[in-house]
């Protein structure tokens, strides 16, 4: 018989980062080494431990890693609070690639990039922004505003500051919500920085957080001048099986698991406001 | 055509059911008809339709999907699917028949579901022809003929016999293995009986019901209805109608430990139920209103929106029959009816 997507695959985890107080990113390999399977940015995965609970995470690692992928995982629920009790050595079930990904080898392709990313949001992103990095050649300015509630929530501070912000490439601009001690950057919320940074409306903006930032962010760029076909996001629904057939992460006539995650923002314009 | 005498039908099964696995409607003690593997002896019910659809042959309420050992930190998963064995489901309806087509669409599309697929590859589906639509059917509102039933065979019965006609390789098979029990009849009455239906399907309480305001293309002026808090305000979200709907196909994932180890399964859902969407983070549907809403939306403008204007229902009535408040998605049309 030939396989079945619902039967999954094997991993291992290699490595856990402790990010933020409550969020761990896990490298996890195949059992032989090498990676599980590989993926396009901005594409997802369905991790479980059998017993406990399965759900979808983006994979946070560019598909230009060829030695693993990582996934950058809060800890809010049942499934999420046992995988940050696990120690490296622990197999956990993987399943996928699901859904499509960033236009990267199309649409992006020769423009200006704006990353919007507000906490945990920035998980999917980064998959874009290493990969954008290691195909540098292949796009114009990258600009990158990331923001969380405060220094010890900034997701992969330290790639950000080791490697993006070491870039002369790219530019990084940080923001936490409240003044804190050690803290000589940005203040204030993500959509209020991107409109005082008045970015060029001429750069393509891939947008990910919590729907209140992502909501106030599309307004702020709005009023700057972009429109919503410069937009790009990605959603989050529940999910069971990952391929469109269990029937309970439609927006309207879509499949965030299949049809998204990546969404345009005048395709999801399109459909209700119902997520 | 061949047929053979109702007097004979029973050896019929028995011959059927020495090759392979045999489900034929019969009824219970309240009269009321379901899918049972037939044994020697057991009789052909006459009602129109079975309490609950025909789909759990394709697509079981519940199916083990994998198994898992865990051992320290190791996990080993097991492939547990089996070749399905052949079987034959005798006494489908049309609007039955026409429910599997519509599964298809969404187990047999890329990526493939290999247990359904298993299911389907081994089933033989034998319909029969309706000689007497009842009050709650409406399949003609979706192109449906419940005297032309569709299938891998059919079976027309005229009252004295049954007349058989293959379709599908799979049902000249079928045809090929009871050969020898069927003689050829005189279909003069059986045209009689088939006229007789379609009158009766003129006259049914909902002959008109049309799709005409239903489609992809009205999807953003349906959701956004005032109609839907009426319709939905006395739904009490109990899922009857997705459990007897051929056609809803939502289903869960979950493990149980058996205590040796750990087991993988699925079981239907229902997009009425308040869990159904809830995440962690939160749900993007709190309120019945917007579940009752998902369910009859599917039906009428994000299928057809994803399959070439097909519509998500049959019109088999099970769900205006059952529905303790009597709610169901023919309410829903007229409601929503451009008027």
């Amino acid at each position: 018989m030939n396989n079945d997507t619902l039967i999954p695959l094997v991993g291992i985890i290699t490595d856990v980062r402790q990010d933020t107080p409550d969020v761990k990113t896990f490298r996890v390999n195949a059992l032989d080494g090498g990676k599980v399977f590989e993926h396009m940015p901005g594409q997802c995965a369905m991790l479980s431990i059998p017993g406990v609970g399965e759900a979808m995470f983006s994979i946070t690692s560019s598909p230009t890693n060829k030695e693993y992928m990582e996934f950058s995982i809060k800890k809010c629920g049942c499934l999420t609070e046992w995988l940050h009790a696990m120690d490296v050595g622990q197999q956990i079930t993987i399943r996928g690639p699901y859904g499509n990904y960033f236009p990267v080898e199309t649409e992006l392709k020769g423009k200006d990039l704006l990353f919007v990313a507000g906490g945990i949001g920035l998980a999917p992103l980064r998959s874009v922004i290493n990969y954008v990095r290691d195909n540098r050649e292949n796009y114009g300015d990258v600009q990158i505003v990331y923001g969380s509630r405060s220094k010890d929530d900034l997701v992969d501070y330290q790639e950000i500051i080791d490697e993006w912000m070491a870039d002369d490439n790219i530019q990084v601009n940080l923001t936490i919500d409240n003044p804190q001690e050690g803290w000589d950057g940005h203040v204030g919320f993500v959509p209020n920085y991107v409109k005082e940074l008045a970015p060029s409306i001429n750069k393509t903006v891939l947008v990910c957080g919590p729907p209140i930032m992502i909501k106030f962010t599309l307004a702020g760029l709005k009023e700057l001048g972009f429109t919503e076909t410069q937009v790009y996001t990605t959603m989050e629904l529940r999910m069971k099986c990952g391929v469109g057939k269990c029937g309970r992460c439609n927006i309207g006539n879509k499949y965030v698991c299949k049809d998204g995650p990546v969404f345009r923002y005048d395709e999801l314009g399109a459909l209700p406001d119902e997520y | 055509m061949l047929k053979i005498p109702a007097e004979k039908i029973n050896d019929l099964f028995d011959r059927i059911a020495m090759q392979q696995t045999l489900y034929i409607p019969v009824d219970r003690e309240d009269k009321a008809a379901e899918f049972k593997k037939y044994e020697s002896g057991m009789t052909l019910s006459k009602a129109l339709k079975t309490v609950r659809s025909a789909k759990d042959f394709f697509f079981p309420q519940t199916e083990n999907l994998a198994e898992f050992k865990l051992s320290g930190k190791n996990i080993e998963v097991k492939d547990i699917r089996q070749e399905n064995e052949d079987f034959v489901v005798f006494g489908v309806r049309a609007c039955d028949a026409k429910s599997f087509e519509i599964l298809d669409k969404v187990f047999l599309s890329d990526p493939v579901d290999t247990f359904y697929q298993n299911r389907r590859e081994h089933g033989t589906i034998v319909t029969m022809a309706c000689t007497r639509p009842e009050e709650t059917c409406f399949c003609t509102t979706f192109g449906i003929n419940p005297t032309v039933p569709g299938g891998d065979a059919s079976v027309y019965f005229d009252g004295e016999s049954y007349f058989f006609v293959p379709f599908t390789d799979k049902g000249k098979a079928f045809m090929a293995s009871i050969s020898d029990m069927l003689e050829e009849g005189d279909v003069s009455k059986l045209s009689e009986v088939q006229a007789k239906a379609r009158e009766i399907m003129t006259r049914l309480p909902l002959a008109n019901l049309t799709t005409d305001s239903f489609g992809g293309e009205k999807l953003m002026e349906h959701f956004n209805s005032e109609k839907w808090a009426e319709l939905s305000e006395a739904c009490i979200g109990c899922g009857t109608c997705t459990f007897v709907c051929p056609t809803c196909q939502c289903y869960d994932i979950r493990d149980f430990d058996t205590g040796n180890g750990i087991k993988r399964f699925r079981c239907w859902d229902s997009c009425m139920y308040s869990d159904f969407t809830k995440m962690a983070h939160g749900n993007p549907r709190t309120s019945q209103l917007e579940r009752f809403r998902q369910r009859f939306m599917h039906k009428l403008v994000y299928f057809p929106a994803n399959n070439n204007g097909e519509f998500g229902c049959v019109g088999c009535g099970r769900c205006l029959s059952k529905c303790p408040i009597s709610m169901n998605i023919v309410k829903v049309m007229k409601a929503l009816e451009d008027k």
